[in-house]
């Protein structure tokens, strides 16, 4: 195994080959790697800005939500107050009208029965006046006795 | 096909000769490993031609199969030396990821079948063809001193003439005047033992290997069931060399790395 000229012409080899890697080999590759690396990154970073967005986005949303639950909350408390107060008023108002309706009934009721009572008296004295002529089979002034028959009438 | 050899021992050694071509009749330096270099330079042509249109193509959106491939490849070179080294790693990736897509590709030459490469070549009229180059010391000791050229080159970029000139003779031991020749000679060792173990290990690595290959291929000499047991072992050896011939490139690699990464380094 002698060192011989080989020696001389591997090392030239080698220099081109090294040569021709460093120049035109790596170079474009080492760039596309780069690249990449850079977007990738820029995606992440892309990617980690919109999640905090995202984040701040469902909190807003979040507050709208809950403003809107305790505005509607307070329109429902609203709506059932003055169904409340209508139902109220309503009631109260038919309650009127129903006590005037019973008044104006209870004086019809009470004239009718004044009056039947008069009629009832008028009869009555009548009916004492034909029984008492039956049993003393004779006819007795009604003017004569007319104290009588008012004292009758008085005591029905 | 040992039977075409006087003996076991000459089989192994007409496999591990080198086709030489001798540019000066006396010999010596002036031969060259013919085989050697038109391998490792096809080798060089074909894998780094494939890259090279890879990268032409290359896309910043989803890679195709190809591109991924080379991205896992270069990912995975980036990624070693970002471990040692620093600075602006460009250049040494590159570097890095030259070395080792050359070295596994040369070391790859050991799953071709050494007696149909022998035959084959044979046929055409060539005697003799080593097909892996890095079990040729002069290919293992090309790289590592190319290796170390950059790192002297380095050293001298990073720290300047007088900086590298003063950590030669004023590191390990101190500035003082008397401790100048040791720390210069320690330096030297240094900057010697560091190619040398780079392709001694390289070089020992492949060429063990490939003896190992050549024995498991001398007992199809012993008849069928050595053909078969032959078989087996030449499987297994080169299942196991699945794991080594990526790992020496990579050690090679690494320690280029890590050689020029030292060189960046201030004392």
């Amino acid at each position: 195994m002698n060192i011989t000229m080989t020696l001389i012409l591997q090392a030239i080899a080698f220099a081109i080959f090294i040569f021709f890697t460093v120049k035109f080999v790596a170079p474009p590759l080492a760039t596309a790697i780069e690249t990449r690396r850079r977007q990738i990154a820029d995606g992440l970073a892309e990617a980690e800005k919109g999640k905090a967005s995202l984040v701040i986005a469902q909190k807003d949303a979040d507050k709208i939500i809950a403003e809107a639950k305790a505005k509607a909350a307070e329109i429902v408390a609203l709506a059932e107050k003055q169904r409340n107060s209508t139902i109220e008023a309503s009631k109260s108002e038919a309650k009127a009208a129903g006590d005037r309706e019973k008044a104006a009934a209870q004086a019809e009721i009470d004239q009718l029965s004044v009056k039947a009572k008069e009629e009832l008296r008028d009869r009555v004295a009548e009916l004492a006046v034909a029984g008492a002529e039956r049993i003393l089979k004779r006819e007795i002034n009604p003017q004569v006795h007319s104290d009588l028959l008012g004292q009758l009438k008085a005591e029905l | 096909m040992a039977g075409a050899y006087e003996s076991p021992s000459q089989f192994i050694e007409h496999h591990l000769t080198n086709l030489t071509v001798k540019t000066d009749p006396t010999g010596g330096f002036w031969t060259i490993n013919v085989d050697s270099v038109i391998t490792a330079v096809v080798l060089g042509l074909i894998g780094f031609g494939f890259l090279y249109s890879i990268s032409r193509k290359v896309t910043q959106g989803v890679p195709g199969k190809a591109q991924a491939f080379f991205e896992v490849l270069y990912e995975f070179v980036d990624t070693q030396i970002k471990d040692v080294y620093s600075g602006d790693r460009k250049f040494i990736v590159s570097l890095g990821l030259c070395v080792f897509v050359w070295i596994t590709l040369m070391n790859a030459m050991k799953f071709l079948p050494v007696e149909w490469l022998a035959q084959g070549f044979a046929l055409v009229g060539i005697p003799y063809w080593k097909p892996v180059p890095t079990a040729d010391l002069n290919t293992t000791l090309a790289l590592s001193l190319s290796v170390i050229g950059l790192v002297i080159f380095f050293s001298f970029k990073a720290k300047g003439f007088g900086g590298y000139i003063h950590e030669l003779f004023c590191t390990p031991f101190g500035s003082f005047p008397l401790l100048w020749p040791i720390n210069f000679v320690f330096q030297l060792i240094e900057l010697v033992a560091k190619p040398l173990s780079l392709a001694l290990r390289l070089y020992g690595n492949m060429y063990a290997g490939e003896i190992i290959f050549l024995l498991i291929a001398l007992l199809a000499g012993a008849g069928i069931g050595g053909v078969i047991f032959g078989a087996l072992l030449h499987a297994g050896w080169a299942i196991f060399h699945i794991l080594v011939v990526p790992l020496q490139a990579f050690i090679f690699m690494m320690l280029t790395a890590v050689y020029i990464a030292m060189a960046h380094e201030h004392h």
